[in-house]
């Protein structure tokens, strides 16, 4: 018999019914996958069941929950039912081994959509970029925004590194898919909402652009370098981006001029007692 | 002078700093609610430059004017460049203000050296204690010190900074003598076991106080948990076998975290006892394989340089360019060479050779596997048996082999406005120094 999963796509949602599934033994030939965000319907709809107990009887290795939790947030519509293959052949097919095996068919497609989850969640940590919009007055916390577009649905994944780092201040990350915010206790989740609800400049940004004019060494362009690891794709919700072009454009005349400046001539050393004592020893030495 | 135009001054002066990392900070985090910030595991780049360089700290100088004469620094007293100064609240709001965007994980504070070592020393700590104390702040602090300042100064350093650093500068005193003038390799050394010997301290108390209570949460750590520096390439003659061995001194003898290779870049305000031109920018980049290949592949500095070669191929990458000279070791057999055997192979990493090494436990690996696993089998091809490969004897014998793996014909010398076509794959490496 054929089961139909159809289900929200979520971690949880997934593993409390792959484990139903794996408890009456269902194997993974017989289970459509079906994500229920994407389908009109909504009747086959059941109530996620977080609160299960693990049935003792199916125990797997915690790598593979963790592996599970990020092929999970992927958007690749195979991705459940691969993963149920997977955990299948690992309990009910005897196949302890599994894990270890990144050379086989399944856990190398895993772990190729795990490794482009953990990059988004990564590069999340990395480019998501606050903008204050005020201060809540009872209590004086900071309150900042942010707009972001993920690549997959990992706003769960990333929110925990942002209520460590910013513990102490107000903050909302707004994304398509999943929104999420902190008021000093506890972390809300809420539905995906448009770039038009987020604020769209912070009075730091052009100071932030001043430094990063300035870091830069236009005497050793490597531009696809900065390309591999900041891709476009994140560039119009960084701030910084804006002068990319432009100091790639300029930095060859800049070059130029800094070969054809005349050499400085070396200065005497300045009367500093510092300096005295510092010339005395090496002479010593 | 306003604070847009002093950042403008104090970061350009600045970047020629190579090290940028914020990674292996001991775990701290703000949940506590009365802080700012969080460290450990990974370091995180928050942008990148068009220079390739990850932007993951603020790095500026507290001052650009100095007393000494470096003469690769723009910020040397012969320089005709515009000095500024910012005072220590300004950096300190500067990295608040930055770090509540999320575009820094830290702070990377050095100087140039006014008045002298101690009093320069001293204004540093400073911007660190008010960060640490009067803002609870808990993201990355690296500073800067001085050798020739007071041991209780670069102690008290340590205590707020996750890393600490010194720039060697350049690998011999002969060199030193007539580019830095007033730098000394002694006192650099010097000063370097002194914090070697501050961090093996704090360690310890650490895991004793870890038998004690379980998790210390939220703690700042009682003193940096690692040093760096940083050796200047191509502004003398220096070879690289001069630098590595140096490299290598230091990784064994002070345990350093890293050793950053900066190839000398032309600045605006040129001296002139320094070339004009640039050493090509893969020469770094082999340097950074190289190095890779001394910490994490059982290689030593005689073997990738022998004598009578001093300096790194730049056509091939420091492993391949050993497994050249050395062809008799090869082929080797993944299915049943040691580890260390495995991680000679030009080609493999050390990921890809544990995943090796746990695969091969229950199969006989094939190319089909080293494919899945994204080797690239054309590099390993010629130096491995598989269970369905054996190379061709005669391409691991001939002459030719080199030529094998040369890259097309391309311009070697860098330049700026062309730079070689590098694959993504390459670039990532340039970075990281993996291979
Ligand atoms: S000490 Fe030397 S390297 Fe440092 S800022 Fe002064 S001149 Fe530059």
């Amino acid at each position: 018999m054929t089961h139909t999963a159809q289900i929200q796509p979520t971690f949880e949602v997934w593993r409390s019914k792959a484990r139903e599934l794996l408890r009456q033994g269902v194997t993974p030939e017989n289970v459509d996958w079906v994500d229920a965000s994407q389908t009109a319907s909504l009747l086959a709809e059941e109530p996620a069941n977080y609160q299960t107990a693990p049935n003792a009887s199916v125990k797997v290795p915690a790598d593979f929950l963790r592996l599970a939790q990020n092929v999970c947030a992927h958007t690749d519509e195979r991705r459940f039912a691969i993963l149920y293959r997977l955990l299948h052949r690992l309990t009910l097919g005897g196949e302890k081994h599994l894990l270890g095996m990144p050379s086989d068919r399944d856990m190398h497609q895993c772990n190729a959509w795990a490794k482009a989850v953990s990059r988004d969640i990564h590069k999340m940590h990395a480019f998501v970029r606050f903008r204050l919009v005020g201060v809540n007055e009872p209590n004086g916390r900071e309150q900042f925004v942010a707009w972001f577009e993920p690549e997959y649905r990992i706003t769960r994944l990333a929110a925990p590194f942002f209520e460590k780092r910013f513990a102490s201040m107000d903050w909302s990350i707004l994304t398509p898919d999943e929104c999420v915010s902190w008021d000093g206790e506890k972390l809300t989740f809420m539905p995906g909402m448009s770039r038009h609800d987020a604020p769209a400049a912070d009075a730091h940004d052009d100071l932030w652009r001043t430094y990063y004019r300035s870091i830069f060494n236009p005497a050793r362009l490597k531009v696809q370098a900065m390309q591999s690891e900041m891709p476009m794709k994140y560039w119009k919700n960084l701030p910084e981006a804006e002068i990319i072009h432009d100091l790639i454009a300029s930095s060859e005349t800049r070059v130029r001029t800094m070969i054809a400046t005349p050499e400085r001539p070396v200065k005497p050393s300045p009367d500093n007692a510092y300096l005295r004592k510092l010339h005395a020893q090496q002479h010593a030495d | 002078m306003d604070l847009t135009r002093k950042l403008e001054i104090l970061a350009d002066a600045a970047k020629y700093d190579a090290s940028c990392a914020s990674s292996g900070a001991a775990r701290k985090d703000s949940r506590d609610g009365k802080g700012l910030g969080s460290t450990g595991g990974m370091g995180i780049c928050h942008s990148y430059t068009p220079d390739g360089r990850c932007v993951s700290l603020l790095k500026v100088l507290l001052t650009n004017a100095c007393l000494y004469d470096c003469h690769y620094c723009i910020n040397r007293r012969s320089s005709n460049v515009q000095r500024a100064r910012f005072t220590p609240e300004e950096v300190v709001q500067l990295t608040l203000d930055f770090y509540k965007r999320n575009y820094i994980e830290g702070l990377f504070l050095s100087s140039g050296i006014v008045r002298s070592a101690d009093h320069t020393m001293e204004q540093v700590i400073e911007v660190a204690r008010q960060l640490r104390e009067v803002h609870h702040f808990r993201g990355y602090i690296h500073l800067k010190t001085i050798p020739e300042a007071s041991q209780a100064l670069i102690d008290k350093a340590g205590r707020y900074a996750d890393r600490i650093s010194i720039n060697i500068e350049l690998p011999s005193q002969q060199s030193l003598d007539r580019l830095a003038p007033e730098k000394n390799l002694t006192n650099t050394k010097q000063a370097m076991h002194g914090i070697r010997q501050r961090i093996d301290e704090s360690l310890e108390a650490k895991q004793a106080a870890r038998q004690i209570v379980n998790r210390p949460r939220a703690k700042a750590p009682a003193f940096a948990t690692g040093q760096s520096t940083q050796m200047i390439v191509g502004a003398d003659d220096s070879s690289d076998a001069l630098v590595l061995h140096r490299a290598d001194e230091l990784y064994r003898e002070v345990r350093l975290r890293r050793v950053y290779y900066s190839g000398f870049s032309p600045i605006p305000e040129p001296s002139v006892l320094l070339p004009i031109k640039p050493p090509p920018l893969v020469r770094e980049h082999r340097l950074y394989q190289a190095d890779w290949l001394l910490r994490f592949y059982g290689f030593d500095v005689g073997e990738l340089l022998p004598k009578e070669d001093p300096n790194l191929d730049l056509d091939l990458d420091p492993k391949l360019a050993w497994a050249l000279r050395n062809r008799a070791v090869f082929p080797v057999d993944i299915n049943r060479a040691s580890q260390e055997l495995l991680w000679r192979i030009p080609g493999l990493g050390t990921v890809n050779v544990a995943r090796i090494l746990a695969a091969r436990r229950w199969s006989r690996l094939t190319l089909a596997d080293l494919q899945r696993m994204r080797v690239n089998l054309k590099k390993v091809m010629p130096f491995i048996l598989a269970a369905d490969h054996r190379p061709r004897l005669a391409l691991l014998e001939s002459t030719n082999l080199r030529q094998h793996f040369l890259p097309g014909p391309r311009q070697l010398e860098l330049n700026f406005n062309a730079p070689p076509p590098t694959t993504p794959a390459d670039a990532a490496m340039a970075l990281s120094g993996q291979i």
